[in-house]
């Protein structure tokens, strides 16, 4: 197992690369980091004289790191429910924890979220694809996912089109408000406040829930 | 004035620090409070931010400079963001003056609502709303009761002879006689025609659409028929104008200025100008059909595959943005009169300003046609699709006159259909000919004007080939399948 250090590399490289689309990253403060050795040694990245490079072996490691480090944060800030200024301390601890299939269990617990609490995508894993999620716990879903009946209060609006969003702002579905699904065919009716709403599938899968028994 | 309120929302401390920066940097006067301006501007209120760019020559750049920096902060859009802040005041404030009763048992109207949503049981609730709404009221009180004692005692009794005699005694030329009172005069026809059968019978569907409207069951049949539409390019808001075509297609087709996207009108458009038979259409098709009804169900068959066909395609076809559905669904109440009859009011002044006129102009159309012998020419030239359709050539009159004046085409054919000239197949594929054949001129000329030259010219050209196209495979089908109905 990779140790916190290189994880931590793996991850910068990732975010660089992916979603900055900067080359490599300089070298300068990680140059005596036992780190470097470990993942050279790995075959995950190469070094030259200034600068980390990313191989093709590291590339799916990273992604891992990436996609737990999004997970603890989301975690953090929709379950247990931590302060925004610590977000980033405590996830970065508690991402290095999630291994064997436990991040996997956690993005089910989560409902499968796209972005980070920050709005930067998290990477699908294996629990993602799956055409029905059978979900064991489930404290945060999509209102696309939750059973008819089912309660919570909205956790956060998360879609690709502005359009889509504004939307739902316009209806009043934000964060913090009490929501009750209704019924989910042939369109989705949901009860916020003292007003009733039909929307489409998509619509519905932009609201994420966090559940109340 | 906004002295007397000096609260306002505190905002996170991020959108603060810029807000007071836009608000030292505007300097021209808006009338809004720069505050409230800079709050439009950074959620990207488009008029807003032309109006900064025009007003705030030297500034303009730095100003804009901070609405991206702002933007930046955040990861989510701040109309997101801000929309946040306030309702987090909202609730704050709420909580301290509101509280709710806890949950009591539902009552019946609620327990009404979700019958009316419920995908099994909505189905036969449809079915009674259009029998009773359209059928009984609309075509039985509305385009019998009325239209008979309108069109026939009034008019043909009263006001054609008066104005007839009029005419003949002030004006001396017999073409401007011709126009004003001959067989298809302005007044004789057109207005005849508007008034006389096109009054009742929306009139009848509009009161009938305003008690539907005020129950609020249209958002509840607009969410049940969503998933359908969908796959039509369309979302379940549509059901109003297309519900509107049973009505009148014109009007319906000036409503589709209510869909949210430019391809969801064209499509609108589309299938109101092709499937969607409007009241006096179907007035005729059911006179036709009523002694034959396996003919009915073909007639009914066909046009609701058309109908679906062509939204498919048309979906598959058109670019841009794909349809999103949300609406409000109202609590069910008991419709007030008062209320229904003001809606029906306003609507039926809004039909007279839009649709009247071009009732008068038909007339005009038909006055030149006749005086040019272009109407000649036209039937001759219908004459052809007529008989490729398996159709006598009689029938060619029906569909031009029909095209003008609806009941004039269909007494075209019932004349026929009574003489014994068309069997049983050849009333099913004329009534499916027609259905899809542009319903009025009216329409045409509505079709122009909502969607412009081009579109409405395409759609219109389109509906007349493709009216065609389906009467002659119909046709052959049939014969092939050696079926007589």
């Amino acid at each position: 197992m990779l140790s916190e250090g290189a994880e931590e590399i793996l991850e910068a490289l990732w975010v660089k690369i992916e979603e900055q689309g900067n080359k490599p990253i300089e070298l300068a403060a990680n140059r005596d980091n036992p780190a470097i050795e470990e993942l050279i040694r790995l075959g995950l990245i190469r070094v030259d004289r200034d600068h980390i490079y990313l191989l093709e072996k590291g590339r799916s490691q990273a992604l891992g790191c990436v996609r737990r480090h999004r997970l603890a944060e989301r975690l953090m800030v929709d379950i247990l429910d931590v302060k925004k200024k610590n977000i980033n301390e405590v996830s970065c601890k508690f991402e290095h924890l999630l291994h064997k299939g436990l991040e996997d269990n956690v993005c089910t617990l989560l409902g499968h979220p796209k972005v980070c609490p920050h709005g930067k995508p998290i990477p699908r894993g294996k629990c993602c694809l799956g055409k029905k999620y059978k979900i064991p716990l489930k404290f945060v879903a999509s209102l696309g996912e939750l059973d008819a009946g089912d309660k919570g209060v909205i956790a956060y609006l998360q879609s690709k089109d502005k359009n889509q969003m504004q939307k739902l702002i316009s209806i009043g579905a934000l964060p913090g408000i009490s929501i009750t699904l209704l019924q989910k065919f042939p369109s989705y009716v949901f009860q916020i406040g003292q007003s009733q709403f039909a929307i489409d599938r998509e619509l519905a899968e932009s609201i994420y829930v966090r559940l109340i028994k | 004035m906004l002295e007397k309120f000096p609260k306002k929302i505190g905002y996170e401390d991020p959108l603060e620090i810029r807000l007071s920066e836009l608000e030292a940097l505007l300097l021209s006067d808006y009338r809004i409070s720069k505050r409230a301006l800079s709050i439009l501007l950074l959620q990207e209120d488009r008029e807003m931010m032309e109006m900064v760019k025009g007003r705030e020559k030297e500034n303009s750049p730095r100003i804009f400079e901070i609405i991206a920096a702002a933007q930046q902060h955040y990861h989510q859009p701040l109309s997101y963001i801000i929309s946040q802040c306030r309702q987090r005041e909202a609730s704050r404030i709420a909580a301290k003056v509101m509280s709710f009763e806890p949950q009591r048992t539902a009552t019946f109207k609620e327990r009404l609502s979700k019958i009316m949503m419920n995908p099994v049981i909505g189905a036969p609730i449809l079915l009674a709303v259009l029998y009773y709404g359209l059928y009984k009221f609309v075509g039985g009180f509305g385009a019998g009761i009325l239209v008979d004692f309108l069109e026939n005692k009034v008019f043909d009794g009263y006001v054609n002879p008066f104005m007839i005699r009029l005419v003949d005694s002030v004006i001396p030329f017999k073409l401007l006689r011709e126009l004003l009172t001959g067989q298809y005069g302005i007044v004789t026809m057109g207005i005849r025609y508007a008034v006389g059968i096109i009054l009742p019978i929306v009139a009848t569907f509009f009161f009938a659409f305003a008690v539907v409207e005020d129950t609020g069951y249209l958002p509840r049949l607009a969410m049940l028929i969503d998933r359908l539409f969908k796959k039509i390019g369309l979302s379940g808001r549509a059901v109003i104008p297309l519900v509107l075509g049973f009505g009148c297609s014109t009007m319906a087709t000036m409503v589709t200025r209510t869909l949210p996207s430019k391809r969801e009108r064209i499509i609108a458009t589309l299938l109101l100008a092709l499937a969607v038979p409007c009241s006096a259409q179907m007035g005729v098709i059911l006179a036709l059909l009523g002694d034959k009804p396996m003919g009915l169900v073909v007639w009914l068959g066909i046009i609701m595959a058309v109908f679906l066909f062509v939204g498919f395609l048309a979906a598959k076809i058109m670019p841009g943005e794909l349809p999103s559905f949300y609406m409000e669904i109202p609590p069910l109440r008991f419709p007030q009169l008062s209320n229904v009859l003001r809606k029906t009011a306003s609507r039926l002044k809004w039909y007279f300003l839009e649709i009247f006129p071009l009732f008068i102009l038909a007339s005009i159309f038909i006055w030149i046609g006749q005086i040019t012998r272009l109407f000649y020419f036209s039937v001759r030239i219908l004459e052809y699709p007529a008989r490729w359709i398996g159709l006598p050539k009689e029938s060619a009159v029906a569909f031009l006159f029909g095209f003008f004046r609806r009941d004039y085409g269909a007494a075209g054919l019932y004349d026929l259909k009574k003489v014994g000239l068309l069997t049983g197949n050849q009333l099913v594929v004329a009534c499916i000919t027609l259905t899809l054949f542009l319903p009025c001129i009216a329409q045409l000329l509505m079709n122009i004007k909502e969607r412009g030259m081009r579109m409405g010219a395409a759609i219109s050209v389109f509906v007349l080939f493709f009216s065609f196209s389906i009467g002659y495979v119909v046709n052959i089908i049939l014969t092939l399948a050696n079926v007589h109905l």
